[in-house]
């Protein structure tokens, strides 16, 4: 099972010509070979990497019976190449590029929730979704993750990296690794994943990391209150960072008093996840909770 | 990005909103032709800071005679501004001299993104005129807060709505904010904040005060607005950073870190508090930093003297570890490193990295097992070389 990628899911790869989308669809390609096809606008007929190039979405769906898209289109355009894929019947779209103007996105959102409220959006700015030796759609390093029962969910990349690293090296696999991304306006929410993983029959606990800004941590955790069972971990980033400031990610602020960390650790611990104050022991945390 | 009081105030002019006749002056000089344009006492001098709360700290001041005017100019000219928002102060370089407003009534009106919803919402009070955010906390009930549809905008039934819940002339209300909704969408803003927009004797309103923040992703398409952005009121080490395209943001410890990725960045500020140390600033040197842009950043670390010691804290994932103690080793040789370097490394070629380190002979170089021992060998190396 798994949660929303798996060995059958096929990967049309959006701005498979630049030089990210180039590489990565390739990465993916090694990594599950179930990458069907690429999309360039103009350029259809062609090969990269050995992937065939689309003119269009709507060709790579119907010719090469593409199901996710994976998109690498520059800020200007992104937008829009997450509504091409949309309407061409895509189910679920993962969007790493990072930038996109907040109207854009605001737009975007609407127009799926209004026309196709079924599709799926994963990220902007986010480093993609693993399920470990099946697919891998995103910029992600596969090969520190390893196959498991932990669901893991987060808004950063490298963040993401380091607690899959720490669980593998100490013998702990994961289901699926799902980045959300860190941009205001996203598709998927740690509350939307936590649901997902929590009717995964093969997750047996989850792992959530957040960082300051937004309160798709609190919303989380009052979702995780009533309708889960599972174990969930939870570690939350920038118990340091001074408000008003924007670090890195384009959500990770916290203003008007809203998005701290203390806030998000206090209602999270509330629901009865187990937070973890010390990123650098969270495998070891999750291995002696759970002891595996 | 920022803008200032008087840059909001001029492109909202061009929508058609009422703001006060003002003359930006950067020297005392001016005063002269300000007295001459402008027509009659009292007048407001306003410092033209990037700070909030700065009526509280003595930024704005009323002034009923040339003298006073010129005195008042002389006093905050070339001074550094410290508010409770902003304790380290921003420079005043312009100041914005205004005609005085008969003020009535106050009112709050904001337009920001609710990102819970992903729409526009509308904040507006009575209580204008203060913190809103004390507002907020003492009388929750004294805000409305109005989401609109994206793709429909604010509706004329919205805007009349909120004119009868404000007890404001109608026609005129609604014709301000559509045309603040419009500006507000059109300039890509992140937060467009009226605060206060003042009912004055006669009857009209205005726009008192006015701070207008853009989407930083937009500013591909305003390049008239990027470049109205007044870079002294940003830390000098932050501009030098955002022109390597580093992501830097200063804060007041002595513990430098330098990081990939903007989760892992604050996570290592975080693990430095936890080991007893202060972090010196958040650094996301990306995912495909080049051996010059880790150069690059270390010569901005160096350069805050408060730091005592440096963590190096990557996770190699695109970027390979390798690259990385290549740019550590080249940047030994563009820049002076007067601290201690702790260095952990993991993940893709960690092993050609490290290989790479152990034969480069620095000797300011320390590594760690991990990110715990990596923050804990920074912490004491930081205490030692501060108490040199």
């Amino acid at each position: 099972m798994s949660i929303l990628v798996n060995k059958d899911t096929k990967i049309v790869v959006q701005g498979i010509t630049g030089k990210e989308g180039r590489f990565h669809a390739n990465q993916c390609n090694l990594y599950g070979g179930n990458v069907v096809g690429g999309v360039s606008p103009g350029k259809g007929g062609a090969t990269v990497e050995g992937i065939p190039v689309f003119n269009t979405v709507a060709a790579a769906v119907e010719t090469a019976h593409a199901t996710c898209s994976l998109i690498f289109v520059p800020p200007p355009f992104a937008a829009d190449a997450i509504v091409e894929a949309v309407d061409s019947g895509i189910e679920f779209i993962v969007c790493i590029t990072e930038g996109i103007p907040i109207r854009d996105m605001m737009m975007v959102a609407h127009y799926m929730k209004n026309n196709y409220p079924k599709t799926i959006l994963l990220g902007p700015n986010c480093p993609g979704i693993i399920t470990p030796n099946e697919a891998k759609v995103g910029i992600l390093p596969g090969h520190i993750f390893s196959r498991g029962r932990i669901g893991v969910i987060s808004r950063s990349g490298t963040l993401t990296y380091e607690a899959a690293y720490q669980l593998t090296g100490l013998g702990i696999g994961q289901s699926t690794a799902v980045g959300i991304g860190g941009d205001p306006i996203s598709g998927l929410s740690h509350k939307d994943v936590v649901e997902m993983f929590e009717n995964d029959p093969e997750t047996d606990a989850i792992l959530m990391i957040g960082e300051i800004g937004g309160t798709s941590e609190e919303e989380a955790a009052e979702f995780i209150v009533s309708h889960v069972k599972k174990p969930v971990f939870a570690y939350i980033a920038g118990t340091t960072a001074p408000p008003g400031r924007r670090m890195g990610h384009a959500g990770a602020i916290v203003t008007g008093g809203k998005g701290t960390a203390e806030s998000k650790i206090k209602s999270l611990n509330k629901a009865g996840v187990h937070t973890i104050d010390n990123a650098a022991f969270i495998g070891k945390t999750i291995k002696e909770t759970l002891k595996y | 990005m920022q803008l200032h009081e008087h840059q909001a105030k001029e492109i909202l002019r061009g929508y058609g909103l009422p703001v006060s006749n003002g003359k930006v002056i950067t020297k005392i000089e001016e005063v002269d032709q300000v007295l001459a344009e402008l027509n009659a006492f009292p007048l407001v001098v306003k410092a033209q800071v990037h700070a909030g709360g700065r009526g509280k700290a003595g930024g704005v001041k009323l002034v009923r005679n040339a003298d006073e005017l010129r005195q008042t100019v002389a006093t905050l000219l070339g001074t550094i501004l410290k508010t409770y928002q902003c304790p380290d102060g921003k420079p005043v370089n312009s100041l914005l001299i205004e005609e005085g407003t008969d003020i009535k009534a106050e009112y709050y009106f904001s337009i920001t993104l609710d990102r819970s919803t992903s729409r526009p919402m509308i904040v507006a009070s009575k209580a204008g005129g203060m913190d809103i955010e004390t507002v907020a906390r003492e009388s929750a009930e004294a805000i409305m807060m109005v989401p609109l549809d994206p793709c429909l905008g604010l509706t004329l039934g919205k805007a009349r709505n909120l004119a009868f819940d404000l007890d404001l002339p109608v026609q005129e209300f609604v014709n301000i904010v559509t045309a603040l909704y419009r500006a507000y969408i059109e300039l890509d803003a992140s937060l467009l904040e009226i605060n206060p927009l003042v009912l004055n004797k006669a009857g009209n309103l205005i726009l008192l005060d006015a701070k207008l923040e853009i989407d930083d992703n937009s500013l591909f398409r305003h390049k008239d607005l990027q470049a109205l952005e007044d870079l002294t009121q940003i830390d000098p080490l932050e501009v030098a950073a955002g022109e390597y395209n580093l992501n830097y943001v200063r804060l007041d410890g002595n513990i430098a870190c330098m990081v990939n990725g903007a989760g892992l960045a604050m996570t290592t500020m975080d693990t430095i508090k936890l080991a007893g140390g202060n972090p010196a600033n958040f650094l996301d040197v990306g995912g495909g930093a080049s051996a010059e842009q880790i150069a690059n950043a270390m010569r901005i670390l160096m350069s805050d003297t408060n730091v005592k010691a440096v963590f190096v804290n990557i996770f190699g994932g695109i970027l390979r570890c390798g690259r990385l103690a290549q740019g550590l080793i080249d940047a030994a040789r563009m820049v002076e490193i007067r601290t201690p370097v702790v260095v952990r490394l993991e993940g893709t070629n960690v092993e050609e990295g490290r290989a790479l380190l152990n034969e480069s002979g620095l000797d300011f170089i320390v590594t760690a097992a991990d990110m715990w021992d990596g923050a804990n060998k920074a912490v004491e190396l930081a205490k030692k070389n501060g108490e040199m």
